[in-house]
């Protein structure tokens, strides 16, 4: 397949299908933190997480219409108010969802899977009924569209560009959030010893709260930026449900480090097969290399060596 | 907790629940029915064989798979397959550019069988591999999970994976297997018309005949030895290995077998609707088999098919009549069904109703009263 084409169009192509791919490198690092922080952390399998991530985007949605009409001179300007908006409302969900439904099942991790999706099933007809079944789209500012042209052959779009800043911050901020605050130090030991932590003084049920909703915040960021790439609609979320899923686990489920390398590695290869072959055999090829990897290696990339 | 019965009086107990089981398949409903309805059954009926190899792997084995989806799409897909060559003779398909081909390849511009088609001519070979194509994808996966001490929420999500792989696959290869409309206007089997009401209600009788005796067989399974240790497996992995079980073994073995009823299952249920499409196989019909099995009572094989039965009928009547609040429904369903009564109706039933049921029938039990053993009322108390 690489036969038809010269070199520096080879390289090009790979250069461009590599930035293509950033986009979604960029919706799965965000969906995968959230994930890996609350499957990885507390062993809660959150099969609504896309539908958090979904909220953020309706979210941004109704931020972006809340300018347009309001105040239109600032619409430069309305995407980081509605990213900001969107961690919170799902972060609020997410706290509401722990109290009310995912405390009663720590100790059964795979009924929080059924109990989940039951929750994506009620939020997705939810959407349906507020937002309708059409799938919505934001219109971005000036300043983000157009691309920058490096060379003849290769541009990079801006919107793109400015993900992939955004996913950097929100990686580094929750790597200082977890591993170099008390916080994340009462997190980690919540973790690694539930009683003992108690027998310190650490309130784990809202330590529990705030991860969960942490996580679910993260995932409303990651909606935020989905409507840089996509539109919107009730069902959206369930399509990255699983290979987010691959993602965390595939990276190794404690590993912040290896959920960043492994949403790299997932989306980059995704796209950049894209190109050679049709989107869906792509996408198979992907997943079965994963699901294949997994089978011979099942602790993960990036596996923390911990004593159990 | 609750009093246990004897082992004798238990064994006489599961099988009056059989024969009410029984009778209600095979005369109440088709007494009672139209033959719409009984069709409708007959279909529910046909998911039922996956909520019992989930009781079986699931309920009792402690494997959660959620990639039961593949299994029963590959049994139907074979059957499917199978009923296709038969509806695309070369006669009755004349007007094709390549007669003699199921008409999407024709549409596709695939011009030859390919080779995974050509065996499907034969009946026999089909009827083999409705059970054999599933066992082996599961043996696979099972092989290279379990030997691998992999269990638990990744088995879960990798199984998922797989739903997810195969649904792509099959609608991204429309010219090989019909695409996202799947396989459809399949007419005939073995010259015999499939499509008129009398042979659904002959096949409604086919359905529930195996169906009942998928049942006696995961019985026979549970009750015997390795029931035994697949509940002892569940419950304390480690000291079942170290006691020299070979435990992966088991768990393969319990994986295949729910894997061959959910792909004779598929087998039927395209037999009885006519068609087969790639939305009876991704993630979402699959979790959907998990919660019949969950609402049923995730360990008892009679209450699996109860659930079946129920969720699916509650689907039916919500769908015709409030299409907007059925995933509501669905939602809150499963969120009860883990929250307020993990052992689903067959837990409730023994809560409730067995009491009640005891006052009444309680003459009969104490003929046969002998003490129980230890095994038993360990059996009787698993949660």
């Amino acid at each position: 397949m690489f036969a038809d084409y010269s070199m520096p169009e080879l390289m090009s192509i790979f250069a461009m299908q590599g930035f293509a791919g950033l986009s979604l490198f960029s919706i799965f690092v965000l969906m995968a933190l959230g994930l890996a922080i609350i499957f990885g952390q507390m062993g809660v399998i959150n099969m609504a997480h896309g539908e958090f991530m979904i909220l953020g985007a309706y979210t941004t949605y109704l931020t972006a219409g809340l300018f347009e009409t309001v105040m239109p001179g600032l619409y430069g300007i309305y995407f980081f108010v509605a990213m900001f908006l969107a961690f919170i409302a799902s972060a609020l969900l997410g706290m509401l969802v722990e109290w009310l439904m995912i405390r009663h099942l720590y100790h059964r991790p795979l009924d929080t899977l059924l109990a989940t999706w039951g929750l994506s099933l009620i939020l997705q007809q939810a959407y349906r009924s507020i937002f309708g079944a059409r799938e919505v789209g934001v219109s971005l500012p000036d300043w983000m569209m157009g691309s920058i042209a490096v060379t003849d052959l290769v541009e990079i779009p801006i919107n793109g560009l400015i993900v992939m800043m955004l996913t950097l911050v929100i990686a580094t901020l929750v790597y200082l959030l977890m591993f170099r605050s008390g916080w994340g130090r009462q997190v980690r030991a919540v973790v690694q010893n539930r009683p003992m932590a108690e027998a310190v003084g650490i309130d784990t049920g809202k330590v529990d709260r705030i991860t969960f909703a942490l996580g679910c915040g993260i995932a409303g960021v990651a909606g935020a930026a989905f409507t840089m790439i996509g539109s919107t609609g009730p069902t959206s979320g369930q399509l990255y449900i699983v290979d987010t899923f691959l993602v965390v686990v595939f990276g190794g489920a404690q590993s912040l480090l290896g959920t960043i390398a492994s949403a790299f590695t997932i989306s980059q290869a995704q796209s950049t097969m894209e190109f050679f072959l049709s989107g869906s055999m792509a996408k198979v090829l992907t997943l079965l290399v994963v699901v294949g990897i997994l089978m011979l290696r099942p602790q993960g990339l990036f596996a923390l060596k911990v004593r159990r | 907790m609750k009093t246990t019965p004897s082992a004798s009086s238990l064994m006489s107990r599961e099988n009056l629940y059989f024969l009410v089981l029984a009778a209600l398949l095979l005369l109440v409903f088709p007494v009672l029915l139209d033959a719409f309805r009984l069709n409708l059954v007959g279909k529910y009926l046909t998911y039922a064989f996956v909520a019992v190899g989930l009781v079986l792997c699931w309920g009792k084995g402690g494997i959660l798979s959620l990639g039961q989806g593949v299994f029963f799409g590959l049994g139907g897909y074979c059957m499917a397959m199978f009923l296709k060559l038969e509806a695309s003779s070369p006669e009755a398909t004349a007007s094709q550019s390549t007669p003699g081909i199921p008409d999407f390849m024709d549409w596709n511009q695939v011009t030859e069988l390919p080779w995974f088609w050509q065996p499907f001519h034969s009946f026999s070979f089909t009827l083999i591999a409705v059970v054999m194509v599933p066992v082996i994808l599961a043996f696979i996966i099972g092989v290279a999970m379990f030997k691998r001490r992999v269990g638990g929420v990744y088995f879960a999500i990798i199984t998922q994976a797989i739903a997810a792989i195969l649904t792509i696959l099959i609608i991204g290869q429309q010219g090989f297997t019909g695409g996202a409309n799947g396989i459809t206007d399949l007419r005939t089997l073995m010259g015999w018309d499939i499509r008129g009401n009398e042979a659904k209600t002959v096949l409604y009788f086919v359905t529930s005949g195996l169906l009942l005796a998928c049942v006696l067989l995961a019985r026979h399974v549970l009750g015997s030895k390795l029931g035994r240790i697949l509940v002892a497996m569940r419950d304390q992995e480690d000291r079942v290995r170290f006691s020299g079980y070979d435990v992966a073994s088991f768990k393969v073995f319990v994986f295949c077998l729910a894997a061959a009823l959910s792909g004779i299952g598929g087998a039927l249920f395209t037999l009885q609707v006519g068609f087969m499409s790639p939305s009876f196989v991704g993630i979402v019909p699959s979790i959907e088999m998990v919660i019949f099995c969950a609402v049923g009572g995730r360990h008892s094989l009679l209450g699996a098919v109860y659930g079946a039965l129920l969720v699916n009928a509650a689907k039916t009547g919500f769908s015709e009549s409030f299409p907007e609040l059925w995933l509501y429904a669905m939602g809150a369903l499963f969120i009860a069904v883990v929250l307020a009564f993990p052992n689903g109706i067959a837990g409730l039933y023994q809560r409730y109703l067995m009491p009640l049921e005891k006052k009444i029938l309680g003459g009969l039990g104490k003929a046969a009263n002998t003490p129980p053993t230890a095994a038993a009322r360990r059996m009787e108390e698993t949660p």
